[in-house]
Order: C-alpha cells, then structure tokens, then sequence
C-alpha cells in the first residue's frame, strides 16, 4: 500500500470515529502528538503522588490515612495504566522515565504547587483532581484506543478521589474556626492553579486544532475550564468556601459563569520550571529511580538464574 | 503488543482478567517485570485493586503471535463472503414456532 492509501485508511477510521489501534498505520504527527500528551500524563500521575504522599506519616487519623494511602497508590496505577498505553506506540518506558528525571518531559504543572496543609488533601481531591475528571472524561472517547481505554479505568477511580477530597473538607468544615480557616486559606491557593490545568486560552495554544482534528482533544482548554467553573461554584456554595475571585457571577445571557483571568505569566513560570516545586519534585523522582536501581538489577539476576537452573 | 523490541531488562507482558467466574480473560493492558511471578504480582497491584478479577494470566508480549493490521481485509476475507453461516441468510414462514 502506498501511503496515500494509508493516509486515507486512517482519515476514514477518524472521520468514522472508529479508534485507531496500536498496530495501525498512522502518521507521524498523530504518533508524536499522542506519545507526547499521553507521557506528559502517566508524569503527572507519577509525580501528582509526591504533594500529598508527604502527608501520609500525618493524617490525622488510622481512617485518613487508609483513604490518603489508596488514593496515592491509584496515581501510581494512573501512571502505569498510562505507561502501558504509551507503550503501544513503539516507546520504551525506561525512556520515558529517563526523560522525565531529565526534564526533557513535562508534567501537570499543578503538581509543582506545595500541599502546606491537611486541608490541602481535601482541596487537591475536589478542585484538582475535580478539574483532572473535567479533562479526562472527554478523553474517554479519544481516537486512540489505548488510550481511551486507560482514561475509563483512571475516570472509574477518579471519582473516589474528589469525593474524598470534599467530605475531608466538609468535616473540616464542619468543625473549629481554626479549621475552617484552613480550608478558606487553602482554597484560596488552588483555585487559580487549578483553572491553569486546563492550559493556555484558546488563542495561545496551537495545538488544539489539530489535536481536535485527530480526536485526540475532544474539547478546547477555554471550553473544558467553563465547564470546571460552573461545576465548582454551587460545590463551593454548598462546602460554604468562597472561590478567590471577585469576577465570578452568573452570566444570564450565556448561561454560564464569567470569571477572571488566570495569572497566565505564573503559568508560563511554572511550566519553564520556576514553580514552587519543580526542582524538588524531580529531584525526589530521579532520587526514587537511582535508588531502586539495584533493586530491578537483584530481580533481573535472580529471574536469569532460576531461568537457568 | 509492540513491534518495537524492548530494550529494558524486564520484558513486557501482557495482562488478561477474568472479571468473575463465566466470563473470558480481557486483555486490560500490560508491564514489565523480572518474571512470569513477579508479572502476577504486579498485575493484581495494577489492574485489580477494586475486586476487578478472579483471575490473571500474564503472556510475554514477545510470545504473542498477532495477525497484520497490513493485510487485515484479505486476512478476514475468507469469512465475508459467506453468509449462508449466518441464521438470517434463511426463509422460514412466520408462523412456524421455535424457529
């Protein structure tokens, strides 16, 4: 087949919204832009465990620590689910590890914010991994079946993950002033880091077009944020937390909420590496992979030797 | 399945689920690990962590014999065209029961 005819078998599989599997012919932008934005992902689950793994010594309670320690195991299924899925485009996993301690591939930028607090556990499950379900959910219908297929496993889980995160800060809420101080206090740093996971406005991300094209983005960035504003504001009336941000009204003639702007230059900071966290966090992985090195060594000797024996 | 071979020390496996008793073994994704021990372990760390299975089977990927998505339509042609195997491909009366 030449590849005219091949570029046409995948057209019709996209334009027919069938899924493109791994083995199929696909050109070598669809290729790039997935290994890139499906790495990117499995990162951010591996990373997205380090900010609240530091509490899990902590927790305030036998209950809070089984919850926070199945939560932090599931980003690292996440990651693997993810890792997998990557796999079956012809990418190496030890590469992409490698190119994340590296920093030659990013991560979720939320995840270079510090969790300062207990309450942050609580905010970091409704509002961060609240806006990861905002993104992902879409992308259970992704071109690409592996990957789509990884995000229905990932969403099943996610939602035990926000739910958490709100009941943990309705107790919190529920209980001193002091407490609910904490909650207000840590609300008021993630609100706007998490409107900037959704990544730049429209007009400043050039991607998005032909990632849409491709069914790999199923929604634009500005698109999916709206959606995230106007699920969070009743959540955040209802918790009794007032969102950070005096531009936030119901906009009657669109339906919908009008918010302000995202401070767009800390997000360009934070993903060029000047965050809070960045250098940390990578130091803490690149540390967690040198050191278990002669751990897959043992496994790999004693696998050859039982093989030979 | 990966046509690239892998380059790591552990090989890629293959992990299928049977998601409770009377079902088939899905296909839900795939690790590395030392051995065929180590694959079970870490596949029921991965994959079944909410009662998702009742059984695992691990395949070394690279001991997947696999069909070419290049020559898929000659591949399956040989079932195409055939549909006196299907029930429909046949007249019977309305009125005939448990038919």
């Amino acid at each position: 087949m030449t590849t005219t005819d091949l570029q046409a078998g995948f057209d019709e599989t996209i334009a027919h919204e069938w899924r493109v599997e791994p083995r199929d012919w696909m050109p070598d932008g669809y290729r790039r832009t997935l290994v890139r934005q499906v790495a990117q992902h499995a990162h951010s689950e591996i990373i997205g465990m380090q900010p609240e793994g530091g509490w899990l010594t902590r927790a305030p309670s036998l209950r809070r620590k089984q919850v926070l320690m199945a939560k932090v195991q599931d980003e690292a299924g996440h990651g693997l689910y993810l890792y997998s899925a990557a796999e079956t485009l012809g990418v190496d996993r030890d590469d992409l590890t490698q190119q994340l301690v590296d920093s030659r591939q990013k991560y979720s930028s939320i995840f270079n914010y510090p969790a300062l607090s207990y309450a942050d556990v609580g905010t970091i499950g409704w509002l961060v991994d609240g806006a990861a379900i905002c993104n992902q959910v879409p992308l259970c219908r992704s071109s690409y079946g592996p990957y789509a297929r990884a995000m229905i496993r990932v969403c099943k889980e996610e939602s035990f993950h926000q739910r958490q995160g709100y009941e943990l800060l309705m107790t919190m809420m529920n209980g001193t002033d002091a407490q609910r101080a904490m909650v207000q206090e840590s609300v008021d740093r993630f609100w706007w880091p998490s409107l900037m996971m959704f990544g730049p406005p429209d007009a400043d991300s050039p991607n998005t077009e032909q990632s849409m094209a491709w069914g790999i983005k199923r929604h634009t960035n500005d698109e999916l944020r709206q959606r995230f504003v106007d699920m969070s504001v009743p959540q955040a009336a209802a918790l009794g937390v007032t969102l950070p941000d005096p531009d936030l009204a119901w906009n009657d003639d669109r339906g919908a909420h009008d918010f302000g702007e995202p401070d767009w230059s800390e997000f360009a900071a934070v993903v060029r590496g000047d965050g809070p966290c960045n250098v940390q966090r990578v130091a803490h992985r690149r540390a967690a992979h040198e050191d278990g090195a002669w751990v897959r060594e043992a496994a790999t000797a004693f696998a050859a030797k039982q093989a030979a024996s | 399945m990966s046509d690239e071979p892998v380059r790591a020390g552990w090989p890629l496996y293959e992990v299928f689920v049977r998601g409770k008793r009377g079902l088939n073994h899905v296909h839900v994704g795939s690790l590395h690990a030392a051995d065929d021990e180590m694959a079970l372990r870490h596949a029921r760390d991965v994959y079944t962590r909410r009662n998702e299975g009742v059984s695992i089977w691990a395949v070394r990927a690279d001991l997947v014999a696999a069909s070419s998505p290049a020559e898929k339509d000659p591949f399956f042609a040989p079932s195409a065209d055939k549909v006196y195997r299907h029930p429909t491909f046949y007249d019977i009366p309305d009125d005939v029961p448990h038919l």
